[in-house]
C-alpha cells in the first residue's frame, strides 16, 4: 500500500514538475520550443520563474557563442562576405559582452526591464546581422533560432514585471 | 526567490486530505515500525517529502499564473524595438526601406550623437536621477551609474555640481556599492533636508543576498559645499521589505515631508500581485520607521510602482512649493514610473494627512491608467522633482535612455542622458494638468538669433536658414488663417476627425488633414530624407469644435535599422484665444519638444546618418490641405555647456572658490 501510495507521489511530483514549465511556457509564443529548452537543462525542473528566464539566457549565450564561431569560420570561406562579417561580429559579441551580462543581472537582482531590454537587444543585434546579408545570409538558421528563443525569452521576462 | 509564502501553504496543508493518507497509513507504519522501525520512518518520511515538494509546486503555481503576460506587449515592444513584426517565413524584418544598403554605424556618425548642453556623464551608461538638491551655492546631481559598461549594471552613485543647473562639473562617484546591504547595487532615493539644514539621503541598496532595502546616508562634511564625501548609516538597512511585500518589489524612497504630528513621512513605491502601491512611513529620525496601515494610494492592474514622487502645488501661484507645504491652497501630485509599460505617469488629486492618504481628483485618469497624464510623451522615465529653495521653484530631473542599439551604444562608449531639467507648475488656467518649462538658465546658451515671420500656404515646405542646426532653440508662434478655419470649419463634407486621430496612429507627418499637420522639421538634411517633424494637426470635432494634437514623427528620422522609430504625442489643451505656441530643444541625437507653454511635453531620441554635422538643417512646413498658416518663431544657435570632466586640480579650485 505504502509503496503503491510512493509511486502515485512520484508521478503527482513528476507531473507537477512538467506542469511548472508547461504553464510557463504557455504563455510564450513557442511552447514546443519553450518546453524544449526549459526540461533539457536540469536546473528546469526546479526554477522559479526568474530561475527559468536565466536558463533561456543561457541558451542565448550559447547560440551566440556558436553563431559568432561559424561567423569566424566564414572568413576564410567566404572572404567576399567580409564586411557583412565584421558588422555581424561586432553585432554578436554585443549580445554576448552587453546583453547577456546585463540581463543576467538585471533579472537575479529584480529589475527585469532591464533584463527585457538586453533580451530585445539580442533578437535586434541578430536581425540586423542577418540584414547584411541581403538575403543571401549563410546565418539564416542560426538567426532563426535567436529571434524564436529570445521571443520566448521575453514573454517569460515580462512575467517578472 | 526567498519569499516566505510558500512555506505557509505546506504547514496549513499537513491538515488536507493529502496529509490523511499519511496518517492512514500510520497504524501500518506503527505495526510496521515494531518490526522495522527504520524503513517505517523513511517511508513516512518520503512521504511527507513528497507532500510538501508537490504543495510547493501549487504554491509556486498561482504565484506564477498570477502574472499576467499582456497578449499585446509582444508585438509592440518588437515594434518599439525598431524590429517590425514578423513575416510569413519566421524572420524578424528590419524597420525601413529593405533595399537600403546594409548598414554600419561610423565613428563620424556616432560621435555627433552626444549633445552639446544635456547631462550626460563622460561615459559609460547612466540611468535614474537621485538625490537632487540645492546646497551652500551649489545645484547637486546624482545619477544610477554604471563605471565598467555602456549597459546597465554594477550600479553606483555619479554626483555632478553646478551654479546653474546647465554648466556642470563631475565630481567623483558619492556612493559605491561597498556594504553588504548596497553590494549587488546603490539605486535610487532622495534628499530631504532637515530643519537644522542638514541633509539626509534615503537610497535603496541590492543586498549580497538579492534582497531590496533603504539604507540612510549623509554628507561626511557639512561644511564642504562640493558634498563630495558620503557616510552611510552604521545602522542599515533602516527599512527592510514589510510582510506581504516580495523582497524585490521595494525600491526608490521619497524625499520626506513634515506631518502636522511633526513627524517626517515617506513614500515607496511597489506592487500587491497586479495593483501597483505606494507604502507608507513615519519617522522622526530617519533611523527607526512605523509603517502605516494605510496605503499612500493604489491602482490595480498597474503593476510595479518605481521612482514614486510625490509633492504639492499651488493652485493659485506659478512656482513651486517645499515638499512639506500644506493647506487649502495647495494639490498634491502623485506620480510614479510604470514598470511595465517604460511610462511615467501623475495625477492630480487631495492628500489626506491624517492618515497618510491621496484621492485622485478624477479617478478616470488615475495614475497608471493608460490614458492618465503624463509629464512626457516621448522617451522619458524615472523622474524626479526637487524643491529648489535657491529660487523657489520645483525641477524635474528625467532619464531619456537611447532608443539606439546596444552595439551602437558600445561602440559610441556612452548610453543615454538627462532631460533638461524644467519648472513643475499646475496649469492654473486648466487646472488639470501641470506644466512644465524648461529652467531659464537655458537662456545663457543662446547665442545669436534669426527672427522670421511668415506665411505659409497648404503643401509648403520652407528651408529656414539659421546655419548649423544641430544645437537650437526655436520659440514659434502659429496661427491658421481665420479664412481657412471658418471655410473648413462651415464644410460639412469636410470629414470631423478628432475623435481618431492620434499622433501614433495616423500615419506621421506625412498624411495630410484640413488643417495640418504644420511644424518644424528638424534634423532634416537638404534632400529631407531624413527629418524629424514636430508638428501640431489640428482636427475637426464631431461637434465642429476644433481638438489640437501635438506630436513628433521619429519614423523617417534616420536610415539606420536598429534604431527605434515611433511617432510620439498627444493631444493638448488650447484655451479661447491662445495662439498654438511651441518650443523645441534640438541638441543632436535628443529633440525636446513643448506645446502650448509645456502642457503637452515630447522627447525624442533620434540618430540621423545624413543629416549631421553642416548637413543638417532646419525646415518649417505646412502640409495643411487647405489651410493656410501664419508662423512667428526666432531661432537661437546654442552653445555648449562645456561640462566639465572630473578633475582634481579643478575640484580643489571649485572648493576654494
Amino acid at each position: 500500500m505504502k509503496k503503491v501510495m510512493m509511486v502515485v507521489m512520484m508521478v503527482m511530483v513528476m507531473v507537477s514538475e512538467a506542469s511548472m514549465i508547461e504553464q510557463t511556457c504557455k504563455e510564450t509564443p513557442d511552447f514546443n520550443l519553450c518546453v524544449s529548452l526549459l526540461d533539457s537543462d536540469p536546473r528546469g525542473s526546479s526554477a522559479d520563474t526568474s530561475g527559468l528566464a536565466l536558463i533561456l539566457i543561457d541558451k542565448i549565450k550559447g547560440l551566440a557563442t556558436k553563431t559568432l564561431k561559424e561567423i569566424n569560420g566564414l572568413y576564410k570561406k567566404r572572404p567576399e562576405l567580409r564586411r557583412a562579417l565584421d558588422e555581424c561580429s561586432r553585432r554578436y559579441k554585443t549580445i554576448l559582452n552587453a546583453d547577456v551580462p546585463e540581463a543576467t543581472e538585471a533579472i537575479s537582482k529584480g529589475v527585469p526591464k532591464f533584463g527585457e531590454d538586453g533580451v530585445i537587444d539580442a533578437g535586434v543585434e541578430a536581425a540586423v546581422c542577418e540584414g547584411e546579408f541581403k538575403g543571401k545570409s549563410p546565418l539564416t538558421s542560426l538567426t532563426k533560432s535567436m529571434q524564436k528563443i529570445t521571443n520566448v525569452t521575453r514573454a517569460i521576462v515580462r512575467m517578472l514585471l | 526567490m526567498a519569499s516566505s509564502d510558500p512555506l505557509l501553504p505546506i504547514s496549513a496543508r499537513e491538515e488536507d486530505p493529502l496529509s490523511s493518507d499519511v496518517s492512514r497509513s500510520d497504524p501500518n507504519a506503527e505495526t510496521h515500525r515494531r518490526r522495522r522501525p527504520v524503513k517505517g520512518l523513511l517511508a513516512v518520511s518520503f512521504g511527507l517529502f513528497f507532500i510538501a515538494f508537490y504543495v510547493a509546486l501549487i504554491a509556486t503555481h498561482d504565484g506564477s499564473r498570477s502574472n499576467d503576460v499582456k497578449s499585446d506587449g509582444t508585438a509592440s515592444r518588437a515594434r518599439l524595438a525598431g524590429v517590425s513584426e514578423k513575416g510569413n517565413d519566421g524572420m524578424w524584418k528590419l524597420t525601413g526601406d529593405r533595399n537600403t544598403v546594409s548598414f554600419s554605424w561610423n565613428n563620424s556618425m556616432l560621435s555627433w550623437q552626444r549633445t552639446a548642453f544635456h547631462f550626460q556623464p563622460e561615459q559609460n551608461w547612466m540611468n535614474d536621477p537621485n538625490g537632487p538638491l540645492f546646497y551652500k551655492g551649489w545645484y547637486h546631481f546624482f545619477y544610477q551609474y554604471n563605471p565598467n559598461a555602456a549597459v546597465w549594471g554594477d550600479i553606483v552613485w555619479g554626483h555632478a555640481v553646478s551654479k546653474d543647473l546647465i554648466h556642470w562639473v563631475h565630481l567623483p562617484l558619492a556612493m559605491v556599492a561597498d556594504q553588504w546591504y548596497d553590494a549587488n547595487g546603490v539605486w535610487t532615493g532622495s534628499a530631504t533636508f532637515l530643519e537644522d539644514g542638514s541633509i539626509v539621503m534615503l537610497y535603496t541598496g541590492s543586498t549580497d543576498k538579492f534582497v531590496q532595502v533603504q539604507n540612510l546616508a549623509y554628507p561626511e562634511d557639512l561644511n564642504d559645499p562640493l558634498l563630495l564625501k558620503w557616510v552611510k548609516f552604521p545602522g542599515n538597512p533602516v527599512l527592510v521589505p514589510p510582510p506581504g511585500i516580495l523582497p524585490k518589489d521595494f525600491r526608490d524612497p521619497t524625499t520626506a515631508w513634515k506631518t502636522s504630528a511633526g513627524k517626517w513621512r515617506i513614500t515607496i513605491g511597489s506592487k500587491i500581485n497586479r495593483t501597483g502601491i505606494s507604502l507608507v512611513y513615519d519617522t522622526t529620525d530617519f533611523k527607526t520607521y512605523e509603517k502605516l496601515d494605510t496605503l499612500l494610494h493604489k491602482v490595480p492592474n498597474t503593476g510595479m510602482w518605481e521612482c514614486v514622487d510625490f509633492y504639492p502645488v499651488s493652485k493659485t501661484k506659478v512656482k513651486g512649493l517645499d515638499t512639506s507645504i500644506n493647506g487649502p491652497d495647495v494639490k498634491h501630485i502623485v506620480k510614479a514610473s510604470m514598470d511595465d509599460t517604460r511610462i511615467d505617469h501623475y495625477a492630480i488629486g487631495t492628500y489626506f494627512d491624517s492618515n497618510g492618504t491621496w484621492i485622485p481628483d478624477d479617478p478616470t485618469i488615475d495614475v497608471g491608467i493608460s490614458t492618465s497624464l503624463r509629464y512626457d510623451y516621448g522617451k522619458f522615465y524615472a523622474s524626479k522633482t526637487f524643491y529648489d529653495q535657491n529660487k523657489g521653484r520645483r525641477i524635474l530631473w528625467s532619464w531619456i535612455g537611447e532608443s539606439d542599439s546596444e552595439s551602437a551604444d558600445v561602440q559610441k562608449g556612452w548610453s543615454s542622458l538627462q532631460g533638461i531639467p524644467r519648472t513643475v507648475v499646475l496649469d492654473t488656467k486648466t487646472g488639470k494638468n501641470l506644466v512644465q518649462w524648461p529652467v531659464e538658465e537655458v537662456k545663457s546658451l543662446r547665442l545669436s538669433s534669426k527672427k522670421f515671420d511668415m506665411e505659409v500656404g497648404p503643401g509648403s515646405l520652407v528651408h529656414v536658414d539659421v546655419g548649423p542646426a544641430a544645437q537650437l532653440d526655436i520659440e514659434a508662434e502659429f496661427e491658421i488663417k481665420k479664412e481657412s478655419l471658418d471655410k473648413i470649419l462651415g464644410d460639412a463634407s469636410v470629414a470631423a476627425e478628432a475623435e481618431e486621430f492620434s499622433c501614433q496612429k495616423s500615419g506621421g507627418s506625412t498624411v495630410r488633414g484640413a488643417l495640418g499637420p504644420f511644424g518644424f522639421s528638424v534634423l532634416a538634411d537638404e534632400r529631407l530624407s531624413e527629418q524629424t517633424p514636430v508638428y501640431f494637426y489640428v482636427a475637426k470635432g464631431k461637434d465642429s469644435k476644433l481638438k489640437t494634437f501635438f506630436c513628433t514623427d521619429t519614423s523617417r528620422s534616420s536610415f539606420a535599422n536598429d534604431v527605434v522609430k515611433p511617432i510620439y504625442g498627444s493631444s493638448v489643451p488650447v484655451l479661447k484665444g491662445e495662439k498654438l505656441t511651441m518650443r523645441i530643444l534640438v541638441d543632436h541625437s535628443i529633440v525636446e519638444a513643448f506645446g502650448q507653454g509645456g502642457r503637452t511635453c515630447i522627447t525624442s531620441r533620434v540618430y540621423p546618418t545624413k543629416a549631421i554635422y553642416g548637413a543638417a538643417k532646419l525646415f518649417l512646413f505646412n502640409n495643411a490641405i487647405d489651410a493656410t498658416i501664419t508662423a512667428s518663431f526666432n531661432v537661437w544657435q546654442m552653445n555648449s555647456a562645456f561640462i566639465h570632466p572630473y578633475s582634481e586640480e579643478a575640484v580643489r579650485a571649485l572648493s576654494r572658490a
